[in-house]
């Protein structure tokens, strides 16, 4: 929990602050309402930000790289201190021409075909964990913690070389970056992810593997070996970004999928609706609102934006702007024409988006042939994250309906 | 009925390769590859209007004739 409560808000479009628990439970009625009258909401919190709400003005943001900067990510009090343009954890906080350079380490591991061979791990740890749930007995399981949360973090720990084990680690330092940035009280050096990076990064140079960090250590630019917090940026940006957007990515989709006994017909009966019905669970769901920081001063829908505010990227919101999409309130199982941006648009479009897919898709097919009918427990103890990543964090689903109550429960 | 697509706007979300790959294949780091120059097979034309309308970066255009 946060040291001090955020204070209530008076007006989102005045005073917004999306790491309030208010917006965690909202966010879709919020982005609504200020589409509606005020379509790029401002708050003096965090040192001043901004918070369009239409696809046109994020979009907009996304591609202009000369007016905001990738310096900064994630909204916090203070402006990040680093150098541009490689920035803490590149390529996501790196501006052009450098992004390119970092980025293109990436991509070839993160292709659709390189993606492929990551398919059984995923399906096999998926397995692994209905089976820890069916051994248990118990009908009434929280599918957030005990099934969605786990995906991401083996598989990404195999990528990367790392302890699967270590992954209750990561899970404590991305929720202190990303749910509570600034918010914390003060921790030993031993206990971050910095420290632990850097240790592995130290282990990994002087013992090479066939991983991911293993590659970065070999790589070079221009024939100069990558910079240690070039390395250490990189890999703690895949563990950060790759873990609790994944989490909610899967979890809101059981979250979906527990209210609507049709769509859970539909998924079983139609194997040739799911891959639509997953670009639908991201344009719906979409968990990953990014930010920018304004590098020189400029109007965005008719908001003066100056020079070191920051400005969210709200994905998710433009993922529900009429303007951009036909019934956009509505999730369409079988939508087919879904130019949703849950994976961010223009030159930092997300380099993890084809595993994140993957593992969704792989999640949820496992999920729904394990437990064809389920419903949550108890819908008010569900609880979203705060911040720029949104999702379920305890989800309590009774796995084993009674027959006799199967149809007739969906709950709105 | 033909195709064009952008490789200068296209930043390899891969929506085409998943829903037409038999129209777009993708290179190593991810970009896509249009496999087809000229006519659409008939039999492939909505899959290349879906690859059109599901692209996030307006990349892939239908030119009807």
């Amino acid at each position: 929990m946060p040291d001090v409560p955020r204070p209530p808000v008076e007006d989102w479009a005045t005073d917004f602050d999306h790491t309030h628990p208010d917006y965690a439970a909202n966010a879709p009625e919020i982005w609504d309402d200020l589409r509606h009258r005020c379509p790029v909401a401002h708050t003096e919190r965090f040192g001043g930000a901004w918070l369009p709400t239409k696809h046109e003005d994020v979009a907009r943001i996304a591609k202009d790289t000369d007016n905001f900067t990738s310096q900064g990510v994630i909204v916090t009090d203070w402006r990040p201190d680093i150098p541009r343009p490689m920035g803490y954890a590149p390529p996501i906080t790196s501006d052009p021409p450098f992004h390119a350079v970092a980025r293109k380490f990436l991509l070839e591991f993160f292709s659709p075909k390189a993606i492929d061979g990551w398919e059984t791990t995923a399906r096999e740890t998926c397995r692994e964990l209905i089976a820890e749930i069916k051994a248990s007995g118990v009908d009434e399981i929280d599918a957030a913690t005990e099934y969605a949360q786990h995906i991401p973090v083996r598989v990404i720990a195999d990528m990367l070389g790392l302890p699967r084990e270590d992954g209750d680690k990561f899970r404590v330092w991305i929720h202190r970056i990303l749910e509570e940035p600034g918010q914390n009280s003060i921790i030993s050096e031993e206990d971050t992810l910095d420290y632990y990076l850097n240790a592995k990064v130290k282990e990994r140079r002087e013992n090479l593997g066939d991983d991911l960090i293993s590659y970065l250590c070999q790589a070079d630019i221009d024939g100069m070996a990558l910079l240690d917090d070039h390395v250490r940026g990189t890999i703690g940006l895949l563990i950060i970004a790759g873990i609790d957007t994944t989490w909610s990515g899967i979890g809101s989709s059981i979250w979906h999928m527990a209210q609507h006994p049709d769509d859970r017909k539909r998924w079983v009966d139609d194997p040739d609706v799911r891959p639509f019905a997953i670009e639908e669970f991201l344009r719906f769901y979409a968990p990953v609102t990014m930010a920018r920081l304004v590098a020189e001063d400029v109007e965005v829908g008719g908001c003066p934006m100056k020079t070191d505010d920051w400005t969210l990227l709200s994905f998710p919101a433009a993922n529900r702007d009429p303007e951009a999409f036909e019934q956009a309130d509505e999730f369409i199982i079988d939508r087919q024409r879904n130019r949703h941006s849950a994976f961010g648009l223009g030159i930092h479009r997300c380099v993890g988006s084809n595993l994140a897919r993957m593992e969704m898709a792989v999640a949820l097919e496992e999920w729904m042939d394990a437990f064809p009918d389920f419903e949550l427990a108890d819908p008010a103890a569900v609880t979203w994250s705060t911040g720029q990543v949104r999702g379920p964090r305890s989800m309590p689903i009774r796995v084993q309906v009674p027959a006799t109550a199967i149809s007739g429960t969906a709950v709105e | 009925m033909k195709i064009t697509y952008d490789r200068e706007a296209c930043q390899g979300h891969n929506r085409c390769y998943m829903l037409a790959p038999e129209l777009f294949d993708t290179d190593d780091e991810g970009y896509a590859i249009l496999l087809v120059d000229g006519e659409i097979p008939d039999e492939l034309e909505e899959k290349a209007r879906l690859a059109a309308d599901n692209c996030p970066e307006f990349a892939i255009e239908i030119v009807e004739e």
